[in-house]
């Protein structure tokens, strides 16, 4: 177990802002951290990297405790934090090297090191330049490449792909994934695609607690039977149709105008492939239909939507707590 | 430690703050020495280099407010603190790394003044006709006090964010430091005790230090004082737990 987290409280004041979580995560797995803003995600991290102590609980990182053994546990530990501190006046290798050193590395080890994680976040074209004058997907590899520079066992990186265009946003994924290998990797964050392209597992907390913690394939097939069965098609005709007759006739749940005249259908399963039966609409009401196509593959493929289904449902209804 | 050391004194030196402490002093210095008619040595007649070592402390006084006091506020503000304190130093490395870097830089103000030294020394009648011990007792009274000035300037540094509060913090507490406890003993209330209350300012130590008189007890108060200054900051830097 590389990452142990044990009945975990931090209390602000009164305000509890983590409260009794418990999970742990293993090498090569990428474990994604979801939650609301200010449900604690950061917070949690923040415990398990040693920069606050926990009020209550433990966290432990490959065997050592987080509080008793602190620098131990930084050695194998990458962070990106939040906002991705930086400093700003030193340039991409200077900077490196200095995270490097402050591990112990030292002289062509160090040097070599730099040259490595940089090649690997794809910090080339712009290695020679100040971090300052870096854009912000720059500065975030450079922040990954900051974590990695020690070799972790264990990488915990906060929002990691925030402000990041398209084309950063799957290079970056590619390289957490491809980092993740022989890591254990912890990350938060707010995109629901991204936990479902990157994740093996998922972790949500709301207001503190420990709402759901299950692998996303676990997570994916539950959410179908919360979706209950049915089946979707889309039917184009040549000219627009009276959705109320063609709802009648072949007995659909709902008939929607999706544009001019291409109609979505949802249907029960239960009475068999509604297709047959629009056509013989069609063929009865002297309509051509041009198209006719299931909607219910896509939807098994992208269940993005749904993941973000579950996390709504999880962390809204949620009253507030007294 | 020593990355952290290294990582601060190229900071100060690839930003223009190191240069323009350094420029400020040796003019600042150079003036009262040699130009300004109240405090130069030309118009005094006498070889000895006191004018630098009594107005010294008030030029440092200012200066390296000036120096320290990006040291910890900067990290604050920028969020980079979050970024060091989660390496594997300790908060007394860290600590230590930026104190003895901003006093390398208080150092290298100094070291061109050994030229003042020079050319006093060529001005003695005849030559070399000058307290050489007491001037040596002295520069090691003012590196003394520079580094307590440096211990102090991080420790209010590490207080806030704001790098003026820090600034204005640490001359207030220079100064008290300084002077403060000298003129306090001046204060009829003490009675026999206005001796121990001076005791307690720097100025009093650095006085005995500055007559060419390196006493054990001085050294003690110099290195106890700074010190303890950099464990306060530890403290501060340490508050975040609690």
């Amino acid at each position: 177990m590389s990452l142990v987290v044990e009945n975990l409280t931090k209390t602000y004041g009164k305000q509890i802002a983590v409260n009794q979580i418990s999970f742990s995560a293993q090498p090569g797995e990428i474990v994604g951290f979801l939650g609301p803003n200010g449900a604690g995600k950061s917070t949690t991290m923040k415990i398990a990297t040693g920069y606050l102590p926990p009020t209550q609980g433990s966290v432990r990182v490959s065997d050592h405790d987080v509080e008793e053994d602190s620098v131990a546990v930084r050695k194998c530990l990458g962070y990106l934090p939040e906002h991705n501190p930086l400093y700003l006046d030193m340039y991409v290798h200077e900077y490196l090297q200095l995270i490097g050193s402050l591990y112990g590395m030292r002289g062509s080890r160090l040097s070599d090191r730099a040259k490595e994680v940089v090649s690997l976040c794809g910090l080339e074209p712009e290695q020679r330049k100040k971090i300052g004058a870096l854009s912000k997907g720059y500065r975030q590899r450079v922040g990954l490449a900051q974590a990695l520079i020690h070799d972790p066992q264990v990488l915990i990186l906060d929002e990691p792909t925030t402000g990041l265009d398209p084309n950063q946003l799957s290079e970056i994924r590619a390289l957490i994934k491809e980092v993740s290998r022989e890591k254990t990797v912890i990350f938060s964050t707010h995109i629901m695609q991204e936990v479902k392209a990157l994740c093996d597992r998922v972790i949500i907390i709301n207001r503190g607690n420990l709402v759901i913690d299950r692998s996303l394939d676990e997570l994916q097939s539950g959410d179908e039977d919360m979706r209950g069965e049915g089946q979707r098609v889309e039917a184009t005709f040549l000219q627009t149709i009276d959705e109320n007759q063609l709802k009648e006739f072949t007995n659909a749940t709902e008939v929607e105008n999706k544009y001019q005249a291409t109609y979505e259908i949802a249907a029960p399963i239960g009475q068999g492939d509604i297709r047959p039966a629009i056509f013989r609409f069609a063929c009865e009401q002297q309509q051509v239909l041009i198209g006719l196509r299931p909607l219910e593959e896509e939807n098994k493929r992208s269940t993005g939507a749904s993941l973000e289904e579950i996390f709504r449902s999880l962390t809204v209804q949620k009253t507030p707590s007294p | 430690m020593l990355a952290i050391y290294r990582k601060e004194v190229n900071s100060y030196l690839n930003s223009l703050i190191a240069y323009v402490v350094i420029a400020v002093f040796l003019t600042g210095t150079g003036l009262l020495m040699w130009i300004f008619p109240d405090t130069s040595v030309l118009t005094y007649g006498f070889a000895d280099m006191s004018t630098l070592f009594t107005l010294g402390p008030y030029v440092f006084m200012f200066l390296i407010p000036a120096i320290t006091m990006r040291s910890f506020a900067e990290e604050r503000k920028a969020g980079t603190m979050e970024l060091i304190l989660t390496q594997p130093v300790t908060d007394w490395q860290l600590v230590l790394g930026k104190y003895l870097a901003a006093w390398t830089v208080v150092l290298l103000a100094l070291l061109p003044t050994l030229i003042y030294y020079l050319s006093v020394h060529q001005l003695g009648n005849p030559v070399g006709n000058l307290d050489s011990a007491g001037i040596a007792g002295s520069y090691i009274g003012l590196i003394l006090l520079g580094g307590v000035f440096t211990a102090i300037g991080t420790l209010a540094s590490s207080l806030t964010e704001n790098q003026v509060i820090a600034f204005i913090l640490a001359v207030f507490l220079c100064f008290f430091l300084y002077t403060g406890f000298s003129s306090l003993a001046g204060l009829e209330a003490w009675d026999d005790s206005a001796l121990v209350v001076e005791k307690f300012g720097i100025l009093h130590h650095y006085d005995a230090m500055s007559r060419g008189l390196v006493d054990s007890r001085n050294l003690i108060y110099f290195i106890t004082l700074t010190t303890l200054t950099l464990l306060l900051t530890q403290l501060a830097l340490n508050s975040r737990k609690w």
